[in-house]
């Protein structure tokens, strides 16, 4: 499988801080990849600087054979290419569900609005949210909000998916609802790196773990592995605080 | 968009990186001598445009004549030393008042009903009410009513006080109650009291909400102390009428907006710096 995403020693810092130390992730095309570790390990931050988000100190970032973290890139075209759900929904509260899903399509692709309603009324239609589709955010709960956050994200037909614990900010009976649209995703074959918390969720969806600690990749592979017999010991570490 | 600070790392950075930093220091030199060469252009253009109106000649005669400038900046000057006296009256006077008036406004329970209405009463009518209005009522009304001769300074530190608290006290208010209830809550289940809760919870952080609004109602106060001259104050604008009508000229006027402007501008700046400062406090926790 040749990387549809790849990045080599991303390093990123915040003022004194170094968040990122030389980070090194590929994604293959249809492949999903969940990103563990604690708080403040740099999972967010290393979503974020895929995507450009935020400018990297240094290292490389291609997707596909272009190299995105060319300054000379045009990053706003590079990130519509991308699709991003934050922990927070972030939907944009002036505007109807419709509007949010829509939004990219008719500003930046140029999709006239009543073929971009029907391309979102029918994304809206499967997740069960199609009667919400005239309602503004915050008349949704939180579950169904993050739904149509992850369907915004996805309207644009995007050739990456990036998921920011997109789960962390749920009441518990609201995650399930919004994991199984995520494993709906993937069967689908899309193309996934998630920050996540939820480790069973991780072990039963993502082909591949990743486990951050401190700015650095230290342990990788199938989560069979990654989960049943960590080869780090921070990992297992970290692990057992979920296990216990 | 800030330009890209690289981090303080502790790498040595690569061979690519230390390139990609040249070439954006290098759109930043572009974009400065860009900037440069678009201001010069725009000032050579207006330059041009201004003196080879027709008119301007006289323009230049009746409004900038340096002349009366020089002859109109004492009487001037000592004038805007009243205006800056009022002012100064006026600040203490608006803030206490403003802050007694919102704080009515705020108070719960039913017995504070009249007391409410009243201060609600109050910022409507004076918030309605134009400025000239209150001088003409106020100023010349109190002295001809209670017959005594009050000097025009105190007239004016009434007239302002009784204007801008209105909306001062609007600001206030509106500062207290964006404070989330919650905070309120967790001050009172700490055991504090009403007045305590105001004042070391909530009206601190009302403050930091409160500040830029307030900085522009400070704004339009330095102007409108100027309004003062028609109570007969010797103000910054009397003593340049008093040069125009002599000289038929307006010079003394912009002198004495020159003189208005220039006390303004450090406040508007220390408005923006304070706004801005106070976005990148509240969107720093954003990103992360």
């Amino acid at each position: 499988m040749t990387a549809l995403l790849r990045a080599t020693g991303i390093r990123k810092s915040f003022g004194d801080k170094e968040v990122l130390r030389g980070v090194d992730v590929s994604l293959a095309q249809h492949e999903v990849v969940a990103l563990i570790g604690a708080s403040g390990s740099g999972k967010s931050t290393l979503l974020r600087c895929l995507n450009l988000l935020e400018p990297i100190d240094d290292g490389q970032i291609f997707l596909g054979d272009e190299d995105i973290s060319d300054p000379r890139v045009n990053a706003n075209r590079v990130r519509a290419r991308f699709g991003i759900v934050f922990q927070s929904y972030n939907l944009f509260p002036h505007l109807s569900v419709l509007d949010n899903v829509t939004l990219a399509s008719r500003v930046v692709l140029r999709t006239p609005r009543r073929a971009a309603e029907e391309r979102a009324l029918e994304l809206l239609d499967r997740i069960g949210l199609a009667d919400k589709a005239k309602e503004h955010p915050d008349h949704l709960s939180g579950g169904q909000q993050q739904r149509a956050a992850i369907v915004r994200a996805i309207a644009t037909d995007p050739e990456v998916i990036l998921l920011d614990e997109i789960t962390s900010a749920l009441d518990p009976e609201l995650v399930g609802e919004v994991l199984e649209l995520v494993r709906r995703l993937s069967e689908d074959g899309a193309t996934i790196m998630m920050a996540t918390h939820e480790m069973a969720f991780a072990r039963d969806v993502a082909h591949r773990v990743l486990f951050l600690d401190a700015g650095r990749i230290i342990e990788e592979g199938p989560p069979a592995e990654v989960f049943g017999a960590p080869r780090e010991a921070r990992t297992r570490e970290f692990l057992a605080r979920f296990t216990a | 968009m800030t330009t890209h600070q690289p981090g303080a790392a502790t790498h040595d950075p690569s061979a690519l990186e230390l390139d990609r930093r040249a070439y954006r220091r290098g759109r930043e030199r572009r974009s400065v001598l860009v900037a440069i060469a678009s201001t010069l252009a725009f000032a050579v253009l207006v330059w041009a445009t201004v003196i080879n109106t027709p008119g301007w000649a006289s323009v230049q005669q009746f409004f900038f004549d340096p002349e009366i400038a020089l002859q109109a900046l004492p009487k001037v000057w000592d004038g805007f030393l009243i205006n800056l006296q009022v002012l100064a009256f006026s600040v203490v006077t608006v803030a206490a008042f403003a802050l007694l008036i919102a704080v009515l406004r705020t108070l719960r329970g039913p017995v504070f009903f009249p007391l409410r209405v009243l201060a609600a009463a109050y910022t409507d009518l004076f918030r309605g009410l134009p400025f000239i209005i209150v001088l003409y009522l106020f100023g010349f009304g109190v002295p001809t009513i209670t017959g005594v001769r009050i000097s025009p300074v105190l007239l004016g530190v009434l007239c302002v006080t009784l204007t801008y608290s209105a909306y001062v006290a609007e600001v206030i208010r509106a500062g207290i109650e964006a404070v989330h209830p919650s905070q309120r809550l967790a001050a009172r289940a700490l055991g504090l009291g009403y007045v305590q809760t105001l004042r070391r919870v909530v009206l601190p952080q009302a403050l930091r909400k409160m500040t830029p609004p307030l900085m522009n109602d400070f704004i339009s106060m330095q102007k409108d102390v100027g309004l003062i001259s028609i109570l007969g104050a010797i103000d910054a604008i009397a003593g340049a009428r008093s040069v125009a009508s002599l000289t038929y000229n307006f010079t003394p006027y912009v002198v004495a907006g020159i003189l208005f402007v220039l006390l303004a501008i450090p406040t508007i700046r220390l408005t923006d710096w304070y706004t801005a400062k106070l976005r990148e406090r509240e969107q720093a926790g954003a990103i992360l």
